[in-house]
């Protein structure tokens, strides 16, 4: 669509496209030196500052590596049981009796519409007074609570679009070869919505990896973002640390999404399946607040 | 049962009115600077889409407590820039308000660009007809019903653009979840109220957002 915005260029738009890429390379040429310069001035440029994320192997060793190793830990440890509990939830809203779908509807908008970092700090609080998790571990069971609570229902509403997105026959079918609901649930309907939203999951996931920062800034938990704070007290390189750490998180989530869109693609032009698919854009949707938008 | 709010100790409507002044100010930033970066995506320059991808693409997949830390420790405790904040708590503000537009403008482009997509092909093959220069076509024609037609995903975007500022609680802004951390730390008996006051709070946020503009996106949608 966007090629129609404009039509191809002829030798004038040619010229004046190059001209327009000139100034732009030039502004920011600029807008990168002041910024560069600003950085030179704090000495955030000098080698040594940089050089210990290249030489010296122990800041990968001892900082980086298992930070990253303790984001993707709470990362997957709240997927895996967000997962069935999402799933459980998603189910229970599409259910026949009232009593089922209208109070597991209220918990799921409910923990939506609630900034996870509330839950994570309400999650540690809990741990606290009516727990013996110890102190050292008690950071990550708040950031796995606060994960859980509120992306299980995210999931449950990727869970429920996967299963609408399904075609009418299926369950059609399913009932006129004289399956009962459970049966058509877990034979017919579930086994494809599984495939369906396959890629709102995984992007569920970058969402997921991002917020277990959120952690390390409030609650202390050792992930990857908490590391710069150690790196910089011991090589006093802010910025470079930063830097270093939040391009470690672009290349996993990065990663993630793009596998996401790739196989959004794949599925959408599967011919075995139902055509059925959560794409990526409707799970940042259903991601927050209000059902009753759109 | 909810004595703690009597006490006069805390500030809750101010906790909470600075979180609506952070979803204020940050919304009205990245709608601005959303549209802007959706209108370089879709430039006819190649080197002004690639760098609105890479951005878009960077910054969409940074967590924003990196983004806003970024902005705290990095550009005004290493560099020294304070955004002409005067006080220390004038300045964690404005950078938590540079942090969150910077973030969610990348969301906005993108809910922008799949409006762009929404408007038929016709529209901007008319309008080039007519001898309309590109930046015509997209402003005059394209995206004001681009917009149109994005009311409902934007409104998804706010939000989550007012849960987002809870992050602000990373770098000291007293708004509403710093509140929080507060009163569950002094009021420890009284857990499952001070919860239930927040997450109230919220609700009454976001809840009237969706109704609102979910709302004014099915008076506005283009009828085709």
């Amino acid at each position: 669509m966007s090629t129609v915005l404009y039509d191809t260029p002829g030798p004038k738009a040619k010229v004046r496209n190059w001209i327009y890429s000139a100034v732009f390379i030039v502004l920011l040429g600029l807008a990168l030196w002041w910024a560069l310069g600003l950085m030179a001035d704090k000495h955030q440029l000098d080698g040594d500052k940089w050089s210990p994320f290249v030489t010296d192997g122990q800041v990968w060793t001892t900082f980086l590596i298992p930070g990253l190793l303790e984001t993707l830990k709470a990362g997957v440890i709240a997927m895996v049981i967000a997962l069935p509990l999402g799933a459980l939830f998603g189910i229970g809203r599409l259910s026949d009796h009232a009593w089922v779908r209208v109070p597991v509807g209220a918990v799921v908008e409910f923990f939506r519409a609630i900034p996870v970092l509330m839950l994570m700090l309400f999650g540690s609080a809990l741990y606290v007074q009516y727990s013996s998790v110890e102190s050292e571990i008690r950071p990550l069971y708040a950031v796995v609570t606060g994960l859980v609570l509120y992306n299980a229902s995210v999931i449950a509403e990727i869970v429920r679009a996967g299963i609408q997105s399904l075609p009418r026959g299926q369950t059609d079918a399913a009932k006129a070869i004289g399956m009962r609901k459970g049966q058509t649930m877990a034979y017919v309907l579930l086994p494809q919505a599984v495939t369906a939203m396959l890629p709102a999951l995984v992007s569920q996931l970058v969402v997921i990896l991002k917020d277990t920062a959120l952690g390390g800034a409030v609650l202390g938990y050792g992930e990857l973002l908490s590391m710069s704070r150690q790196i910089s007290a011991n090589y006093s390189n802010t910025i470079p640390s930063l830097i270093v750490i939040a391009a470690l998180f672009v290349a996993v989530n990065y990663g993630l999404a793009s596998s996401a869109s790739w196989l959004e693609g794949r599925l959408r032009q599967s011919k075995k399946s139902t055509g059925a698919v959560v794409g990526v854009a409707e799970a940042s949707d259903l991601a927050t607040g209000n059902n009753s938008v759109g | 049962m909810f004595d703690f709010l009597d006490s006069g100790q805390y500030d809750l409507l101010g906790a909470f009115w600075v979180t609506v002044q952070l979803t204020l100010y940050s919304a009205a930033g990245s709608l601005i600077w959303g549209t802007v970066l959706a209108g370089i995506r879709v430039s006819p320059v190649p080197l002004m889409r690639g760098f609105a991808a890479v951005y878009v693409n960077v910054v969409r997949n940074t967590p924003l407590t990196a983004l806003i830390l970024g902005c705290s420790l990095g550009l005004s405790q290493t560099l020294g820039i304070t955004l002409g904040g005067d006080t220390f708590k004038e300045t964690g503000f404005r950078l938590a308000v540079l942090g969150l537009t910077a973030y969610t403008g990348t969301f906005v482009c993108e809910a922008l660009r799949s409006g762009i997509n929404t408007v038929p092909v016709g529209q901007a093959e008319a309008a080039r007809a007519l001898g309309l220069s590109f930046f015509q076509v997209l402003t005059l024609i394209v995206l004001p019903q681009a917009f149109r037609a994005v009311i409902a995903p934007l409104a998804n975007v706010l939000i989550a653009l007012t849960k987002n500022t809870t992050v602000a609680a990373a770098i000291g802004v007293a708004e509403a979840a710093l509140l929080m951390k507060e009163m569950i730390e002094n009021e420890a008996q009284a857990l499952f109220e001070v919860f239930a006051v927040f997450a109230f709070g919220f609700v009454v946020l976001t809840l009237p957002t969706g109704l609102l503009l979910g709302w004014a996106a099915k008076r506005m949608a283009v009828k085709r």
